[in-house]
């Protein structure tokens, strides 16, 4: 799993040679969850597979300053996320949109389920049909 | 001088496994000895000469012979031994030397033990020698290990510092052990196909190789995760990363693979679809090495640039998966299982996990190739992260774990659920118990967490009730043992997830010396930060004394490590565990005369890893039983069916 690594690596580690800024907490603990809660489910742009939360890239940082400011100036969850995708696009965003481009993502793994299912009924009613008459 | 014995090795080896894949198919035939005792000697030969040019890589990392150019592109003289041998594997040629090099010994473990019978086995080797001679040529084409560097310089670039820790010097051969592993499940399947011997002697003969594979890649995802953790310094286990992603598919198949097979070897049920999840499983071993390997995951449009490898790869990957469906789909529905089974039986409950396992990985293939997909098409750009999996995946799972303890329960053919469900009361009111007890202790009160620990506590409590009501514990067949162990593991690491994911205190202050910050009942006090020298790193090294309860009970030292050589930085944290809960610290920049420290305590933490242990130690069980049980003739299995 070198190539487990190489990818997270290469990403990390340009994160980690970089400042860890530190902490910049809002004052007020409800604004401060809400605000570490929505660096969850946003992307750093510049790492390959994390989270605002996790990241240690300047970017990643500048970002979460930037959702602090937002909502301490009175901006909901949705607004901030609203303005951040309009400036990076969905691909900010963790959770992929709902829409046209993405329901074979969003819905495709139901379809296999439902095939896979379908086809082990009939199997098993199939299996059952031969089994002997008494024993059914 | 080593590099030229490398170079003429890989020539060699490519030579021979040509004459392999020739000889094996032909020694399909029935009255071929002569080919068959050519496809043997040959893998024996191939396994030799790979062995050769492994070698002398490592012979040249070791030497820091710097005229060789992935050594000088991979190493540095100042390096420690271990890492000198282990930046063989850390960098694409040599990974992919190490990949040809298990896919040998596979093959000459295959050849040596004859499982199966001649013919399959001639046949298997011959589809061996095929995958061999693509990766050789590969190798040589696109990937040479032993280019020359003229003049040769004087110092190497060094590895990747976060490649530079004793768990990754073993993650990546154990991970390929269990990826190429299942080359020999699908050369089997392939063979059983080709010499139409798809029975019960087919399904035992690649059976251990299944169960080795899995439990490597078991071991290697396992070790992969807990790496990830200590080393990357944010107290994660698993990103779903595309690259993990890679590793987890086969996984999932494999896993379904297993069970499928055991049906199959039992009464000759579901042989098809055992054939079709074996050439699956492999298939998703060679995706994977495509994703990772061809640079389409960092960009899709880096791939179009520089196509070569990733060319090659696609080519040989829609080859090989190509032309074992396309057998599959001519030769399969010559098969007629026609078994007989209740909608109450432990078929239908190895059936159900299949489907569910094959939705699984289905799930993550999907996860991971979409935004590849859209961007190449559309030019789109959208991320996939843990929120899709924890609402697609997680779900297949949640299923999955609450039939698991009915599988080991109901009989073949046609069980009773009623009786299984009466075995298992105790197991119901264990895991009743769990829920009531972490929904009024825990806070904050979850049902999320409640249900995740009943699930838990249900497959390890089922898990022991299975055992127990067997009867004599040291009569007991290896088999039993194999899903007691397998099964309570997913319990177990399910706990691990669960505690850490919900229960998990973060805390990240700036301290100067003197200063403190609490986390979850401790208190840290930051006492000094000092600069220490390691073998080829330089290390800031933090004193954190820990106090609990006002009375000190550790000192722990996290570092922020400099490597020149390389020219990065990274963080070695410090973990302080007592198996039930992780105290990790990791030390971040200087900033305003203080520094900067993240702290976590996650709960329960060790028992993910602990969970893939026991999974392993279930595949060992059952490994053990079957190498044993090799005694019994197979005309009386063939009776038998």
């Amino acid at each position: 799993m070198r190539r487990l690594l190489l990818a997270i690596l290469l990403s990390l580690v340009s994160a980690m040679a970089f400042a860890d800024t530190g902490p910049d907490k809002l004052a007020d603990p409800a604004l401060e969850a809400r605000a570490v809660a929505l660096q969850k489910q946003l992307r750093c742009l510049v790492c390959q597979g994390q989270s605002l939360d996790e990241s240690n890239a300047p970017l990643a940082a500048d970002l979460r300053r930037l959702i602090r400011a937002r909502i301490a100036a009175g901006d909901s969850d949705e607004q901030v996320e609203h303005y951040l995708v309009a400036r990076y696009g969905d691909f900010i965003l963790m959770k992929p949109p709902l829409e046209p481009l993405t329901y074979l993502l969003w819905f495709g793994p139901l379809g296999v389920l439902l095939i896979g299912g379908a086809a082990v009924a009939l199997v098993i009613a199939r299996a059952r049909m031969r089994l002997d008459p008494g024993d059914r | 001088m080593t590099g030229e014995i490398g170079q003429l090795a890989l020539c060699l080896a490519l030579a021979l496994s040509a004459v392999m894949a020739v000889a094996g198919l032909l020694g399909a035939r029935a009255n071929a000895g002569q080919s068959r005792a050519v496809a043997s000697s040959t893998a024996m030969g191939l396994l030799v000469f790979v062995a050769l040019a492994f070698g002398s890589l490592i012979y040249a990392f070791v030497t820091s012979d710097f005229s060789i150019a992935t050594v000088y592109q991979n190493s540095h003289t100042l390096k420690p031994l271990i890492y000198k041998i282990t930046g063989v594997w850390g960098n694409h040629e040599g990974s992919m030397v190490l990949w040809v090099f298990v896919l040998a010994i596979y093959s000459g473990i295959m050849a040596f033990a004859q499982r199966g019978g001649e013919r399959l086995t001639s046949a298997a080797l011959g589809v061996q020698g095929l995958l061999a001679f693509a990766f050789l040529l590969f190798i040589l084409f696109t990937s040479n290990p032993f280019l020359r560097l003229d003049p040769p310089p004087f110092e190497g670039l060094g590895l990747n510092p976060l490649l530079q820790d004793p768990g990754l010097a073993m993650h990546p051969p154990m991970l390929y052990v269990g990826y190429v592993g299942l080359s020999a499940s699908f050369s089997y399947s392939a063979a059983a196909l080709i010499t139409g011997e798809a029975n019960a002697a087919w399904a035992r003969a690649a059976r251990p190789f299944m169960l080795f594979a899995w439990i490597a890649l078991t071991l290697g995802i396992t070790l992969g995760s807990w790496w990830a953790y200590y080393v990357l310094g944010w107290g994660g286990f698993w990103f779903w990363d595309p690259v993990e992603n890679a590793a987890l598919m086969p996984w999932l198949i494999a896993t379904a693979l297993l069970h499928s097979a055991l049906a199959t070897e039992r009464t000759g049920a579901f042989r098809s679809w055992t054939l079709l999840l074996a050439i699956l499983g492999f298939s998703l071993s060679l995706i994977g090495t495509f994703l990772v390997r061809s640079g389409v995951l960092s960009s899709v449009h880096a791939f179009a640039n520089d196509p070569e490898r990733g060319v090659f790869i696609l080519g040989m990957l829609v080859t090989a998966i190509g032309s074992a469906l396309a057998l599959f789909a001519w030769r399969a529905p010559q098969l007629q299982s026609g078994t007989a089974f209740d909608i109450a039986s432990k078929e239908t409950t190895l059936l159900l996990n299949n489907v569910l396992l094959s939705a699984a990985a289905a799930t993550v293939f999907i996860g991971t190739l979409y935004p590849l997909l859209l961007d190449a098409l559309t030019g789109e750009k959208i991320s996939v992260g843990p929120p899709y999996f924890a609402l697609t995946f997680a779900p297949l799972f949640v299923v999955l774990i609450l039939l698991v303890p009915f599988g080991p329960r109901l009989g073949w053919r046609k069980g009773d659920w009623r009786e299984a469900l009466l075995v298992l009361r105790p197991a119901l009111g264990v895991a009743a118990v769990a829920a009531v007890l972490v929904f009024a202790i825990a806070t904050p009160h979850s049902l999320v967490a409640a249900g995740a620990f009943a699930l838990a506590a249900w497959t390890i409590a089922a898990a022991i009730v299975d055992l127990v009501r067997r009867g004599d514990l040291r009569a007991l067949p290896a088999s039993a043992y194999a899903s007691a162990l397998a099964h309570a593991g997913l319990g177990i690491t399910l706990m691990g997830i669960a505690g850490t994911t919900m229960w998990r205190s973060e805390g990240l202050e700036l301290l100067k010396p003197g200063q403190t910050m609490p986390i979850a009942g401790y208190t840290l006090r930051l006492d000094g930060v000092e600069m220490v020298q390691g073998p080829n790193y330089e290390a800031e090294r933090a004193d954190i004394a820990v106090f609990s309860n006002g009375r000190a009970i550790a000192v722990m030292h996290p570092e922020k490590r400099d490597y020149p050589a390389e020219g990065q930085a990274t963080t070695d944290t410090a973990i302080r565990t007592t198996g039930f809960s992780d105290l990790y610290l990791a030390l971040g920049d200087q900033r305003d005369g203080g520094w900067v420290l993240r702290a976590y305590v996650s709960p329960l933490a060790p028992f993910i890893w602990f969970g893939g242990v026991f999974m392993a130690l279930g595949g060992l069980a059952s490994l053990w039983g079957r190498l044993r049980r090799r005694a019994v003739p197979l005309e009386q299995l063939a009776a038998a069916e």
